[in-house]
């Protein structure tokens, strides 16, 4: 059992690695031939930096949009970030203080996570609009997030699984020294999905994490007067026009 | 033309219902292959349409980072759904933003991913049918390429992007749009949208030398083919005939005559618009804009300045030097190119317009943001000088202005409803329908703070208002040009409005 975790884990490990790569490396590689920028737009790299932090971090133009979407939204997202951020505890031998101190703050955050997951799926099961442009895809990566952020709880405030016997397991993992891993079940619900999440984000709509920071409507500088912008592809267009020069 | 009802305006701006297929068929005339060919396009659906389609779209996939990430990052968060005017006047689910991406995007997942092309209907993946691709047709027709949606998007997924690829695949499987592509058709042929030759063009400038002159006292010139001037304009064509946007080109006449800036349009390149633009065209983008750079090698001018035209703005000001340039045989003093507004902006700033602000007290004017202007370029050395520069003109012409209400000015203003190609007869309910927001916001600045004019600078809008303003119980005139408002206040040296004002001692010269 625990040889099949140790394999799924890192089967999935590269398969998210590699398909990220693979669809990182095609954004950076597919030209952005015009200046495209939503205005107002900032006039440097370092206001464009500013734009996608406030993105990336505060969902601004989501909260601008709708604040009931905005608020689990965010929360959901917030939440998960706060629990990644305490996972890296089973994976690092000697604990930080600062994560260490994260913990006890840290893991309310899986019912914040649960909650905001709940508000979006309420708000997809019952917002006419948002129900018409949804698949079935849609609503199953929620409930596999809420599947993973329960069976957390479940083994973090009911089960209390062995998380010792798991950071082993863990730094095992990374250190190619296969440990053996606990059999409770809510922890193998939560492997299992975590893995399955893995191995479909680079086939998925969560390709959305890379995906904002390519986005020429956001990440471009706004300056196309000052300085010339032309894609590869159309020097070729661009050599026969510089033909037409003053005599 | 289909009969269709002017839509209510609602008390308040709730989401509308979803009625599906409210706008299906509504699409509008297609392009005859006599206006194809000539572009390059096939004059009708070829046999192998379904292989063209696909090597086309992974053709602009490829060019086009935009198309490619919004393909794949959009989360489905329907932030956007209530976003787009079309969807606010029409009720049809496939005007939302995200539903008309979708439309593609479901080809997008079958054809060119792992999970559309094993698990397509987990992923809402479809094929590609010809039923699909007169849907495709129907609804990149509904979309006014505003980017609105894109403002409001957590991804900063702009629809526009995707309804110009849907367009450009659509043109090559020959179903183009007859409005567009006649038009661009008219710029290769003649010099611009009307077609308008030169001598009727020579004969209208002649007639407004004629009339300004006789209004003010003053000989301000209006050229065509001049060589040797100060600046070449280049302005919507809709300028040189159309009310109200004629009044404006009058305006800028008056502005550059008193700031001693000679100038002249080109009877070869006598149209700022770019209907490349509206059909997604990088090629045909660009030979229209060449034009332009012919047009001021020509005439050896030192400067280009635009006159008051959205998408032609959006050109100019973030493909031009993409696509024409570089510009360094122009003075490198100025910005390359420039917009009449920044010239009359700046010389506000500087003191050297005297302006009679009492002319316009019969005003009370509101600004209508364009989508291009708003959302696509910028004026001045500021993020968000596109939306003052324009105010600041307007306030230095009137006393008496307000702003519609903020969620529907400067980057979140809502598209006139006749944009990127749409405005065309054939598709006049989407016109009208679209138009809806922009009306109720009008209406509140009506009824609460007495508005009795709206300006805008962009000709497809002073167009589009001027046929939809009726519909909702506005006058047709209501609609104005910024620079029209510069031209009734601007006290001109040596004019008569100046006698008028100064009394006519030739010996009393007053301080601008």
């Amino acid at each position: 059992m625990s040889a099949f975790y140790a394999l799924l884990f890192t089967v999935a490990f590269l398969v998210l690695i590699l398909g990220l790569a693979k669809k990182i490396i095609q954004y950076s590689r597919v030209p952005a031939p015009l200046k495209i920028p939503v205005t107002p737009a900032p006039l440097t790299k370092g206001g464009v930096a500013i734009r996608l932090a406030k993105e990336a971090i505060l969902f601004a133009a989501l909260f601008r949009s709708n604040k009931w979407t905005w608020l689990f939204g965010w929360l959901f997202h917030m939440s998960l970030f706060v629990v990644l951020l305490n996972h890296l505890r089973f994976f690092i031998k000697d604990v930080p203080l600062p994560l260490v101190l994260l913990q006890n703050v840290g893991e309310y955050a899986a019912f914040t996570m649960f909650i905001g997951l709940a508000g979006l799926l309420a708000r997809r099961l019952f917002v006419a609009r948002v129900k018409y442009i949804s698949a079935p895809s849609d609503y199953l990566w929620l409930i596999l997030l809420m599947f993973i952020a329960f069976t957390g709880i479940v083994m973090r405030f009911i089960s209390h699984t062995d998380i010792i016997a798991v950071k082993e397991f863990c730094l095992g993992l990374v250190s190619f020294n296969w440990q053996s891993l606990p059999t409770d079940v809510p922890l193998m619900v939560h492997l299992f999905l975590v893995c399955v999440l893995m191995i479909l984000l680079p086939f998925s709509k969560l390709l959305h994490i890379p995906g904002l920071f390519f986005a020429p409507s956001r990440n471009q500088v706004d300056n196309p007067r000052e300085k010339r912008h032309v894609a590869n592809w159309a020097l070729d267009l661009d050599a026969e026009k510089n033909k037409t020069q003053p005599k | 033309m289909a009969d269709f009802e002017t839509p209510k305006f609602r008390e308040y701006p709730v989401v509308p219902q979803i009625k599906a297929d409210a706008m299906a068929g509504k699409g509008p005339f297609i392009s005859r292959a006599e206006f194809d060919t000539d572009l390059g396009y096939p004059g009708e659906l070829p046999e192998n349409w379904k292989e063209k389609t696909l090597e086309k779209m992974g053709d602009l996939l490829g060019r086009y980072r935009s198309f490619q990430v919004f393909m794949d990052s959009c989360i489905k968060c329907g932030a956007c759904t209530d976003k787009c005017h079309y969807f606010i006047g029409t009720n049809d689910p496939k005007n939302m933003p995200v539903a008309r991406q979708d439309l593609m995007r479901k080809v997008y997942r079958r054809y060119f991913t792992v999970a559309g092309k094993f698990f397509p209907k987990l992923v809402g993946a479809v094929d590609l049918t010809e039923d699909v691709l007169d849907e495709w047709y129907n609804y990149y027709h509904q979309c006014s390429e505003c980017r609105r949606c894109s403002v409001f998007c957590p991804m900063g997924i702009d629809t526009a992007e995707v309804t110009m690829a849907a367009r450009e695949i659509l043109a090559h499987v020959g179903k183009g749009q007859k409005y567009s592509n006649q038009i661009i058709q008219k710029v290769y042929k003649i010099g611009n949208n009307l077609g308008l030759p030169g001598p009727a063009l020579k004969g209208i400038l002649e007639d407004l030398e004629e009339e300004v002159e006789e209004d003010t006292g003053v000989p301000v010139k209006y050229n065509m083919d001049e060589v040797g001037c100060d600046a070449l304009l280049m302005t919507p064509s809709a300028d040189f005939f159309a009310e109200p946007h004629i009044d404006g080109l009058i305006g800028y006449g008056k502005v550059l005559h008193e700031l001693g800036i000679t100038w002249t349009v080109s009877s070869l390149a006598s149209e700022a618009a770019n209907f490349g633009l509206f059909i997604g065209s990088y090629e045909n983008i660009q030979k229209i804009s060449m034009r332009i750079r012919e047009a001021a090698i020509k005439l050896k001018v030192k400067r280009i300045i635009f006159g008051e035209c959205g998408h032609a703005w959006r050109v100019a000001y973030s493909f031009l030097n993409t696509l024409a340039g570089p510009f360094d045989f122009l003075d490198q003093n100025y910005p390359v190119p420039q917009h009449i507004l920044e010239v009359t902006y700046g010389a506000l700033q500087e003191g050297k317009l005297r302006m009679n602000k009492a002319e316009n007290d019969h005003l009370t004017m509101t600004f209508h943001d364009s989508c291009n202007v708003a959302r696509a370029s910028r004026m001045g050395d500021k993020p968000g000088g596109q939306f003052d520069i324009p105010r600041a003109v307007i306030q230095a012409a009137c006393n008496n202005y307000v702003d519609m209400d903020s969620d529907t000015i400067k980057d979140a203003t809502f598209c006139c409803g006749g944009g990127g190609g749409i405005l065309t007869d054939d598709l006049m309910e989407v016109r009208v329908k679209g138009a809806l927001p922009r009306m109720e916001a009008l209406k509140q600045v009506t009824e609460e703070s007495g508005v009795t004019n709206i300006a805008a600078i962009c000709a497809i809008c002073k167009s589009q208002f001027t046929k939809t303003l009726p519909y909702y119980g506005f006058e047709m005139d209501a609609i104005m040009s910024v620079h029209q408002l510069v031209s009734d206040a601007i006290v001109m040296t040596g004019s008569e409005q100046e006698k008028d004002l100064d009394g006519s001692d030739d010996d009393e010269k007053s301080e601008s």
